[in-house]
């Protein structure tokens, strides 16, 4: 054999290998699929959707957790959406090049890569303690708020980013002010790529448990929350307690919890690519 | 008119402003609450200290347990999503059809979207019975399994951002290597490997911040066992689940226990901190070589 044919025969091998280490991950992820499916799908009913927590895996429900998840969406979708979109806002057509707009920019790259857990520590000591919210909704939505804000600011200063100088320009033209310009042009212009980016922010407040164990989110809730001031619980938060126990039912209640949860997290993506599809087809400057 | 303008302003100031005060709150609150920790605990005894048992009776407060956790469940995740990763972005960048590529990277993206809760369930009920059978003295919380399921993990993360950073090498380098003879392979690891290796760099270090700042995953699948070692097959305990441990009991506010959280908490921060600035330095340093 000469040389090039052992070069072209390591390119197969590798073509292989490459398709190989492509389709694991796939692959995996579609075992774990199956795998949860088939353990948690007949454990998923319509009592099992309007039950309270029991300590008997059997009669166990999950309203508690999805009131709460419900409840943690709205309330952070409310506390970080005008800040975070006023943010980026900013940065993107006000913020000059200057030393402080410059230590803003790093320092949101920065929290974007804060581990979520520390984001609880800041909760549990600033929300829960000095502003006495104790465990409640109102802490835990604010916790969460911080914690997406830089997707948010991110995926808001790209969606205004792509809005062209002309359509400003000819606003401009017609006598409108800057804030003029803004809500009225380049905000419905944008809009669709900042929902985007609110929706995918919510997917990721969706599946986190630490920041909210942390701040003393509880696993057992007798009651559903009625004001931003009660105690909660999230489903990531039921999944874990129930992961932790050694009977095998409440393994089967967990499943069951992760298909509701993933059927929330994929519905959200979905959403989110879709209206970023349609943006993108749409939208020709 | 334009006052309401100014005022508008303002607001929209302040509200990018509040991204720093964030910052300045971890910092505040995680330096307060441990330098009261470090007026009873030296930090000696803190950094070199081989035991960590804050919540027993007889109290060791060594950090290197939880720190020897971390990156034993790091090291075993990027030895995971390192190779498959770098050899994904470039399998996709000089082989697949653009067609399988816009299908496939989607798809792994999809990896990056499950609830870490969702992957300590899969560790703890699927990865680790199967790993037992190959493996029969493996615990059944242990820091192996852990760091396998948070590697498939951020696969996403590196093939993605690796695959960005092969994909933006001037064309010209890739043409020149195929124009001396060489097979896709040589031209991959020969020229655009070696040439995109600033952005893989920093894809693998933000991918180790990720996995230091990991917590569902080791909490529900690692154990809460601090132990120095490196021994995969036992449990463990991660900086992570000690902070979710200590959260979930009793532990009275200002006692010395509660304020480890803080001192756990300080060590992360200050590891994530460096990884993140440092792909950054790097990013900006190796940046647009070829423009």
């Amino acid at each position: 054999m000469t040389n090039s044919d052992i070069n072209r025969l390591k390119d197969k091998a590798f073509q292989v290998f490459g398709i190989f280490c492509t389709f694991i991950g796939l692959v995996v992820l579609a075992v774990f699929l199956i795998d949860i499916i088939v353990e948690g799908i007949t454990r998923i009913d319509w009592d099992f959707l309007t039950n309270l927590p029991s300590r008997r895996a059997s009669r166990a429900g999950i309203l508690t957790a999805w009131v709460g998840t419900l409840w943690i969406l709205v309330l952070t979708t409310l506390i970080a959406f005008p800040l975070g979109v006023a943010a980026g806002v900013y940065l993107e057509e006000y913020g000059r090049k200057n030393r402080l707009n410059n230590f803003i920019e790093i320092n949101i790259a920065n929290l974007a890569g804060v581990p979520s857990i520390i984001y609880g520590l800041l909760g549990l000591e600033i929300f829960v303690r000095q502003m006495n919210l104790g465990g409640s909704l109102l802490a835990g939505a604010l916790t969460l708020s911080l914690l997406i804000l830089p997707i948010i600011i991110v995926t808001t200063r790209e969606a205004v980013k792509a809005v062209p100088r002309s359509v400003r320009d000819g606003s401009y033209a017609l006598g409108a002010s800057k804030w003029q310009t803004i809500w009225n042009q380049v905000l419905p212009a944008s809009f669709g790529g900042i929902l985007t980016g609110i929706i995918l922010a919510l997917s990721r407040a969706v599946g986190e448990a630490a920041p909210l164990i942390v701040i003393g989110a509880l696993a057992y809730v007798p009651f559903t929350p009625s004001s931003p001031f009660d105690e909660f619980t999230v489903l990531p938060i039921q999944i874990f307690n129930w992961t932790s126990r050694p009977q095998e039912e409440f393994l089967t209640n967990a499943a069951a919890a992760i298909i509701v949860l993933l059927v929330i997290t994929f519905l959200l993506n979905g959403i989110a690519v879709y209206l970023r599809n349609r943006q993108q087809k749409k939208v020709k400057w | 008119m334009r006052v309401s303008e100014k005022i508008i302003e303002g607001l929209l100031w302040l509200s990018a402003v509040i991204t720093i005060l964030i910052t300045a709150g971890i910092i505040w609150v995680l330096l307060s609450e441990s330098i009261s920790f470090f007026q009873v605990v030296s930090l000696a005894e803190f950094l070199t200290e081989d035991e960590w048992t804050p919540l027993f009776a007889e109290k060791e407060f060594g950090i290197l347990p939880l720190v020897a956790g971390t990156l034993l469940t790091t090291a075993i995740a990027i030895a995971v999503a390192l190779p498959l990763g770098l050899t994904i972005a470039v399998y996709l960048n000089e082989y697949a059809h653009a067609r399988m590529k816009q299908i496939v990277k989607p798809m792994l993206e999809v990896l990056a979207t499950i609830p870490t809760v969702v992957y300590g369930f899969f560790a703890l009920t699927v990865v680790t019975p199967f790993l037992q059978t190959l493996i029969p003295s493996l615990a059944g919380f242990n820091a192996l399994s852990a760091g396998i399921v948070m590697g498939i993990m951020i696969i996403p993360m590196i093939s993605s951002l690796s695959e960005d950073a092969i994909s933006s090498v001037p064309r010209s380098l890739r043409e020149a290597a195929y124009g001396m003879g060489s097979t896709r392979l040589q031209t991959s690891f020969g020229v655009m490997v070696p040439a995109a290796s600033s952005g893989i760099v920093v894809s693998v270090i933000l991918a180790i911040s990720r996995a230091v700042g990991e917590t569902m995953i080791v909490a529900i699948a690692a154990g809460q066992q601090p132990r120095l070692t490196l021994n995969p097959l036992v449990p463990i305990e991660t900086i992570t689940t000690y902070i979710v441990q200590v959260s979930l009991g009793d532990v009275p506010q200002g006692s010395l226990e509660y304020k480890t959280i803080f001192a756990a908490g300080i060590t992360l921060f200050v590891f994530t901190f460096a990884l993140n600035n440092l792909s950054f330095w790097i990013k900006k340093k190796y940046q647009e070589k070829y423009d």
